[in-house]
């Protein structure tokens, strides 16, 4: 009996100090109390950024979990360098590619988030994206076509525009849902009012307005490229679900299926400057199994402002890529003859 | 049975009185064909303690088409689309009727409106000089965001900071509430400082670029272009929206514009998504794709 109750002192010690060191996902350490607004909701207001080193998926040669402050040094000295584009390493046709240098880029997305983690994804635990399932004859088919697209554009020879990226193309960037970390323009406005949170994403201009008062989803037949999302408080945390996204083939992340998509998303703030970000994904069609991310938001100086993301308005390179391919076809190249990536394909 | 129905009668004269008593001054005056917002009006506040503009709203003014007094007109190509894409009559918004256009100026907005469907985007310098930016899908710029014909959303919180959020091309502006900073740059919505003066949200909008245009007809300005909106509560279910417009490279003199915006009542009413890029490629940079009898 004593010793039950001493191994069951222990279990809880281990439970309680583990829940004091690993901030379990979603969750807010016990401290803090988030502020409400007048009307009662958490306050999520103002702007945040997203960016970090630490890569989505959790590099081979690192280990699992939580490192310590040497090894986590040594992790975002690596990845930092790998990302930097002031390298003159690599030769002619990497020096290229790196004139995109460091001044147009997020300083932010050389550091690793703070709780050290060695991936974004917390479940599955290995920190992997769950392996693919094979898409149906059908899916193949359409994927096969976008990537000869892909490829048309990599090679410098597009046909037609729809050979680009919708991001290329200033249809969406990184306002598709799940929110993630990329090169620049990482920063999200949060406002509120009663009944409603909205949130901004710099790139691209556009407003995610989540009613919170429990309305039911659009119905079925009407569909959007951002999705129809619906939100509700549980505790401290915003829980917010988006459906209804259209059709489109390689909007989502990784190509997933809009048909059997789905996202759940929670935001806490778990400190007075830092909100945790968390997001689930499934999609039967796509991944073997759902699986989860958790990104720090960081709330930042108000002196840096949110600012206008225009992008169709002047898609300059859309035309260049273009008549660039319709100059090299003139002099006989072809898709085979691979020439590096043009820049701007942020995604 | 007689005197019941005297008393009857007497009774609803006498409720009759009381009603006519009751109604608000403005009843008691001449009656008059056009509808009046009660000056009297005293806005629900917000959780900021200034009047709650939250809400979905659109103008139902034709001024998208032309600011200025137009007929009814055919859409561009009625041997393809008959009445579709045609345009609605419509009285200006301009105070005073006209645009007050320095000669030179007057020019140009008749060519813009010569041009309006013309685009060539095969040089960067000169991508922004045919064709409405409407109808390539650019964002729409202040005042002409406002009476377009699509809703917009206003968030107004506690934080200094009040979006509106439109639902053409997905364009937003934050206003700043009491921010001393200058635009850093110009950008298509501009920036938008706000103040409350009363109970009246004015908006100063600098920093716009010069691509924009007020509406299909052509009618113009250049980046010197100065807008101070004024939104007032003139109901539960209204705004009345003012705006002075003062740009003097294209005007002899600021002038001004106003009209109502509604509140969109719909239970289920929610901004939607107009991403209209996609409806613009094919005319932008069709001419450069691959030519159709060698491609896929």
């Amino acid at each position: 009996m004593r010793n039950r109750v001493r191994s069951s002192i222990a279990v809880l010690a281990a439970v309680l100090a583990v829940g004091l060191f690993v901030p379990a996902a979603g969750q807010a350490p016990k401290k803090y109390v988030a502020p409400k607004t007048p009307w009662g909701d958490p306050d999520l207001q103002g702007v945040w950024n997203d960016a970090t080193s630490t890569p989505l998926q959790r590099p081979s040669n690192v280990g699992t979990g939580v490192l310590n402050d040497e090894e986590a040094e040594e992790f975002q000295k690596s990845l930092a360098h790998d990302l930097s584009r002031d390298r003159r390493d690599g030769g002619n046709a990497a020096d290229v590619n790196r004139a995109y240098n460091e001044h147009w880029m997020d300083a932010r997305r050389l550091k690793i988030t703070a709780d050290k983690r060695t991936s974004l994804i917390v479940d599955p635990a290995d920190g992997r994206i769950p392996p693919l399932v094979q898409a149906s004859p059908e899916r193949q088919k359409i994927q096969a076509a976008r990537a000869a697209g892909a490829q048309r554009f990599a090679a410098g020879l597009p046909d037609h525009y729809t050979d680009m990226s919708w991001p290329v193309r200033c249809v969406v960037r990184t306002d598709v849902p799940p929110y993630l970390p990329t090169i620049y323009n990482n920063d999200f406005q949060i406002f509120q009012s009663p009944g409603y949170v909205a949130i901004g994403p710099e790139m691209i201009h556009s407003a995610r307005i989540i009613p919170v008062d429990g309305r039911p989803h659009l119905n079925k037949g009407l569909r959007q490229w951002l999705g129809d999302t619906r939100g509700h408080w549980e505790g401290s945390t915003l829980v917010v679900e988006t459906t209804n996204f259209r059709a489109d083939e390689g909007v989502l992340f990784q190509n997933a299926n809009p048909a059997t998509f789905t996202i759940t998303e929670r935001f806490t703030r778990v400190a007075a400057d830092s909100i945790n970000y968390e997001f689930t994904v499934a999609d039967p069609s796509t991944w073997t199994k759902p699986w989860t991310a958790l990104i720090p938001w960081t709330k930042i100086d108000p002196a840096e402002q949110m600012y206008e993301y225009a992008c169709h308005e002047d898609n300059f390179d859309i035309v260049h890529f273009l008549t660039g391919a319709r100059l090299r076809e003139k002099n006989g190249e072809t898709v085979g003859q691979q020439r590096p990536a043009p820049a701007g394909g942020e995604r | 049975m007689q005197v019941r129905r005297t008393i009857a009668f007497a009774g609803v004269a006498g409720v009759m009185a009381l009603i006519w008593l009751a109604m608000p001054l403005s009843g008691q005056q001449r009656p008059s064909a056009t509808p009046q917002f009660a000056s009297t009006f005293r806005a629900q506040r917000a959780a900021d303690g200034h009047p709650d503009l939250n809400g979905i709203w659109q103008a139902m003014v034709t001024a998208n088409w032309d600011l200025q007094d137009h007929d009814a007109q055919p859409g561009p190509h009625p041997e393809l689309s008959g009445a579709y894409a045609s345009g609605p009559a419509g009285q200006s918004i301009v105070e005073g009727g006209e645009i007050p256009y320095k000669p030179q100026a007057l020019a140009k907005k008749k060519s813009n409106f010569e041009n309006r469907l013309r685009v060539d985007v095969s040089n960067d310098k000169t991508w922004h000089d045919l064709g409405d930016p409407e109808m390539k899908c650019y964002m729409p710029g202040v005042p002409r965001a406002n009476y377009m014909p699509f809703p917009f959303q206003i968030v107004q919180g506690t934080s200094p900071y009040i979006l509106f959020a439109y639902e053409f091309t997905s364009a937003t502006r934050i206003v700043r509430m009491d921010w001393k900073q200058d635009a850093p740059t110009d950008s298509w919505m501009g920036w938008s400082r706000g103040r409350w003066e009363g109970d009246t949200l004015v908006v100063d909008v600098t920093g716009q670029r010069e691509e924009t245009w007020f509406d299909r007809a052509g009618d113009y300005h250049s980046d010197a272009l100065h807008v101070v909106e004024r939104y007032t509560a003139a109901s539960p279910f209204h705004i009345l929206y003012e705006a002075t417009i003062e740009d003097p490279n294209v005007f002899t003199r600021p002038w001004k514009i106003s009209f109502p915006l509604y509140r969109r009542m719909e239970k289920n009413v929610q901004l939607l998504e107009f991403k209209c890029v996609p409806f613009t490629e094919q005319l932008l940079f069709g001419k450069f794709i691959k030519p159709r009898d060698s491609a896929r």
